[in-house]
């Protein structure tokens, strides 16, 4: 029998899906609250885990910081976490995850990135209106805004002025794909849910209200989407791309309908895409994770 | 069960596991499963979301 850990923060829908899999599926299943977990350089996987050494762990916090760390003690402790370290570190990180997407080859909008405001002017004058501004760290769309003149250029810099984090310094300017709209002026994205390198299940997302965002947590609607065998190759090269796991691969299509990988989720929610996908996801997360302790 | 809020019945589930969120119908306060004791349930107050949250 499989002893399985999931680790969270927030007991959502997609976890309390991958806990009942996981019985479904026999596995002696141990849930793990981060917030309320401790450890030091001497403990044992119990001091940790409530129940003791689990064969795999399915790193599940809302909170990307909070899951990295949680990941690196897990992973001291010589157990098996998903996604591993060095996945989560890379796909958590913009920059990162893009360089890793076009070191490998995958086709991914051409992005520019500068290390102070006075860079990322100069950035916008040699590579011209409009860019794209996105949070080398950050999620669920949030900070991510077209910047189509100087004004709109000047407001965001002055913001990072002010709130001075660390990140602030970093900018992350993208070229803005130019996407068809349907009727009602809405565009569209593609996710693809990979497994072990595997795309599992793909749907669109229709940005809501005009705007140019997809995201789900945005009010964007999931579409179920049949995936081509370009939309499947290309999420396999990019989950490869940034080490493996369970992923969630973003993808646009350019105008003359050539895809480009734009973004590549940790922890990914699915939630969203269960309503329109015919596979069982989380059985697949699981199925995944349980044939991972086994190797 | 009442929202420390507003005092409106928050009407918690049945099967409400640890870490689940629990939402008041009236003003939107959200708390946190933090533990169960036999057929009472402990909340406490939830998270607000983070800069670092999402997928």
């Amino acid at each position: 029998m499989t002893r399985l850990c999931i680790a969270f923060d927030r007991l959502r829908a997609e976890e309390k899906m991958l806990k009942s899999e996981a019985e479904s599926l026999g596995c002696q299943t141990q849930m793990l609250d981060a917030k309320t977990a401790v450890s030091a350089t001497d403990s044992a996987p119990g001091d940790v885990i409530p129940g003791g050494r689990c064969d795999v762990v399915l790193e599940r916090c809302v909170s990307y910081f909070r899951g990295l760390h949680m990941t690196s003690v897990l992973e001291s402790l010589d157990m098996s976490v998903i996604n591993a370290y060095a996945v989560a570190a890379a796909c958590g990180n913009k920059m990162v995850m893009t360089l890793r997407l076009k070191r490998a080859g995958v086709p991914t909008p051409k992005t520019h990135f500068a290390f102070s405001a006075e860079a990322a002017e100069n950035v916008m004058k040699d590579a011209g209106y409009p860019l794209v501004i996105k949070p080398v760290v950050g999620s669920w769309g949030r900070g991510v805004i077209p910047i189509r003149g100087p004004d709109t250029l000047a407001a965001i810099l002055e913001a990072r002025s002010v709130t001075d984090g660390p990140f602030d310094r970093i900018f992350y300017l993208q070229e803005v794909i130019r996407r068809s709209e349907d009727a009602e002026g809405r565009t569209r994205d593609i996710r693809v849910i990979t497994v072990g390198g595997e795309p599992v299940s793909a749907m669109y997302r229709m940005s809501a209200g005009g705007g140019f965002r997809a995201n789900l947590a945005l009010g964007g609607d999931p579409v179920a989407c049949k995936m081509t065998t370009e939309m499947a190759e290309l999420a396999s090269a990019a989950s490869d791309a940034v080490g493996g796991g369970i992923l969630g691969i973003d993808l646009m299509e350019r105008e003359d309908g050539r895809l480009v990988v734009h973004e590549v989720n940790n922890t990914v929610e699915f939630k969203g895409i269960s309503k329109v996908s015919e596979r069982n996801i989380p059985q697949a997360m699981v199925q995944f994770a349980v044939d991972t302790a086994r190797k | 069960m009442n929202c420390q809020e507003c005092d409106a019945g928050l009407g918690i589930p049945d099967d409400a596991d640890v870490g689940e969120i629990v939402s008041c119908p009236d003003c939107g306060a959200d708390y946190e499963v933090a533990g169960r004791d036999g057929s009472g349930i402990k909340l406490k107050q939830a998270e607000t979301v983070g800069e670092d949250w999402g997928e």
